[in-house]
């Protein structure tokens, strides 16, 4: 409980009590208005039928019974877990793969994190366009790299097949249609997506990994332990704080991704066959395409954030009990 | 091989990979710019070439005026301007009281503000919709496609005001005892003594406001319109979907749209990682 008296010196005069509100003001009054005031209304307004700013009736919880049993819903729900299953260790993995490549003090550490940080202040609609062009069927540069390696060219962006599909078939295997997986095309969005954010990855483990205090490499070096088992037994425990903000950093963006999906799939956007819709394309077409339902996009707005909201509440209980400090 | 240093042959292998790694990140970049300069006859060629045959400068000049991206940029900077300015001045007064001033509530205040930060954009921007729709003034949807939608909900900044609050508490609290003795206001303290001492934690502020307002996409896709208010991401992403097959096009806006961030990265990018990092980033 803060005291009545102001005792910062700085309060003196008979406007002390009222002074801290007013530098509050102006931050308050947007905050309030523009953050506090929509993130509560989003829950109301998705109890009512609303088009384009104009509320209409109350429907109390149709709008949910309707996207339960939405087959559509469904559908982007499963791409976006895809989406995440697939972003996440890879990202993950691969920055702190270069992560510990970069640390140690190499030489050209400097250029080395210019450059695998450039795609991060690069714009992902810039981003998505480039890689559509890389991934197209006839003149991109991935298909041109694989015939010139003698390999068969492959659809990218305009293949719905799912990958497990498509990495079994040339083995004679017919995989039912529950098991086929991912479809190629949002691999495609996968693979870009992780590529914008390696670098913002990358910074995070180094500055992780140089935390890590030298003395316990010494200590493991005297005990005998190769490089093997440094990693295994000082960097991996040590890094678990890192790892884990991470993993949860990128899985929850992960669950957002949507502007490489409506600049790269399509058209329709979420092609080929529905295979790259997510939910927030789902959530914006729904609620801004013509005809659109403001409160039925405003229901699918707070189930991505149920499921955000877990992810945080579980990060925040494992941080508490589970993650090794140095 | 008497150039090479021991310790290069010792890690070859690494420095390998992590070329590897940056020809990855370079050559999209590379292919951007390259397809920017291909003409008709070097675009539809299968395999593509790897560099234009036939340069072809007049994408740029093209691309430039078919769609107004002159209005684009003017939107994205003028936008971007006064959130920087409007972030620094909220950020900077209310940290200031977190950090300095006692009163009622603080705690409570400042946590109900942090919490704000839980809830990712996609989850409000249809009740912002709402709301700006009904807010009084601007044209005929309220808020919606004017340049209040794009710039007031975006004034204050709770990641600022926390990372502002931790700069200003690691001050010396004696710093304040002795600045009133000399009879010091709150005024002539924030201009005198947090200001100057300030610099870096206000250019990290500044920088990733800046660049988060360049890159935003989905808000100013929903809020606005017409070109008169469009942002260059949202117009060079229509461009793209009106000029889906016209790839030479495409790439040039591409190239000009991240131009002048680019620059700016590789003048500033220390600060640019380090503020990025410090404070997270947008889709």
């Amino acid at each position: 409980m803060a005291d009545l008296e102001p005792t910062s010196p700085l309060q003196r005069g008979k406007w002390g009590h009222v002074m801290p509100y007013l530098f509050l003001l102006p931050a308050a009054i947007i905050i309030v208005t523009f953050r506090l005031l929509p993130i509560l209304s989003a829950l109301a307004v998705s109890f009512f039928d609303a088009s384009f700013g104009k509320i209409r009736g109350f429907v109390g919880l149709d709008q949910y019974a309707k996207l339960f049993a939405d087959p559509e819903f469904w559908n982007s729900a499963v791409n976006t877990v895809w989406f995440v299953v697939g972003a996440v260790p890879l990202s993950v993995a691969t920055s702190l793969f270069f992560a510990l490549l970069l640390r140690k003090g190499i030489r050209g550490l400097g250029l080395y994190r210019t450059i695998y940080f450039l795609p991060v202040v690069t714009s992902f609609v810039a981003v998505s366009m480039v890689w559509k062009l890389i991934f197209h069927v006839r003149f991109g540069l991935a298909n041109a790299l694989i015939e010139k390696m003698g390999g068969n060219p492959l659809e990218w962006l305009e293949e719905p097949t799912g990958i497990f599909e498509l990495m079994l078939r040339p083995l004679g295997w017919d995989l039912p249609t529950w098991a086929e997986g991912p479809s190629l095309a949002l691999i495609c969005v996968v693979i870009v997506s992780v590529w914008r954010g390696i670098g913002y990855n990358v910074v995070i483990f180094l500055a992780g990994l140089q935390n890590i205090p030298e003395h316990y490499y010494e200590a493991a070096r005297i005990d005998g332990a190769g490089r093997a088992g440094m990693f295994r037994h000082v960097t991996w425990p040590l890094l678990t704080p890192t790892t884990f903000y991470v993993v949860v950093m990128t899985t929850i963006l992960s669950f957002q991704v949507f502007a490489p999906i409506y600049l790269m799939t399509g058209p329709p956007v979420g092609g080929p066959l529905g295979t790259t819709n997510v939910i927030v394309y789902y959530l914006f077409e729904k609620g801004f395409d013509a005809g659109g339902n403001m409160g039925y996009a405003s229901a699918v707005a707070l189930v991505l954030f149920a499921v955000i909201l877990v992810l945080t509440l579980f990060q925040r209980k494992v941080v508490e009990k589970r993650v090794h400090y140095a | 091989m008497r150039s090479v240093s021991p310790a290069f042959r010792r890690n070859w292998a690494i420095h390998l990979m992590l070329l590897a790694g940056a020809v990855a990140f370079v050559v999209p970049f590379y292919w951007m710019i390259s397809t920017s300069l291909k003409g008709p006859e070097d675009l539809f060629q299968a395999p593509p070439t790897w560099y234009p045959e036939h340069p072809r400068v007049e994408n740029f000049s093209e691309a430039w005026n078919t769609v107004p991206f002159p209005r684009y940029f003017f939107n994205t900077i003028f936008v971007a301007v006064c959130i920087v300015a409007g972030v620094v001045v909220t950020s900077g007064l209310s940290a200031f009281a977190f950090a300095f001033l006692q009163f009622r509530g603080r705690e409570g205040i400042f946590n109900s503000f942090l919490s704000t930060m839980m809830v990712p954009e996609p989850v409000y921007i249809i009740s912002s919709y709402i709301l700006l729709y009904n807010l009084p003034g601007g044209g005929r949807d309220g808020w919606i496609n004017d340049y209040s939608a794009l710039i007031v909900p975006w004034l204050a900044h709770v990641f600022s005001i926390f990372l502002l609050r931790q700069h200003f508490l690691s001050f010396p609290r004696d710093l304040v005892d002795a600045a009133v003795i000399d009879g010091c206001g709150p005024v002539r303290f924030i201009f005198q003594i947090i200001l100057p001492l300030s610099k870096a934690a206000l250019t990290t502020v500044c920088l990733f406001t800046f660049i988060n307002t360049w890159n935003s996409f989905l808000w100013p896709l929903v809020m606005t319109n017409s070109d008169s208010i469009r942002p260059i991401q949202v117009g060079l992403a229509f461009f793209a979907q009106e000029q889906g097959t016209e790839h030479g096009l495409m790439m040039a806006a591409a190239v000009f749209s991240i131009a002048p961030l680019l620059v700016v990265y590789f003048f500033a990018q220390r600060q640019i990682i380090e503020s990025l990092t410090h404070t997270g980033l947008k889709g």
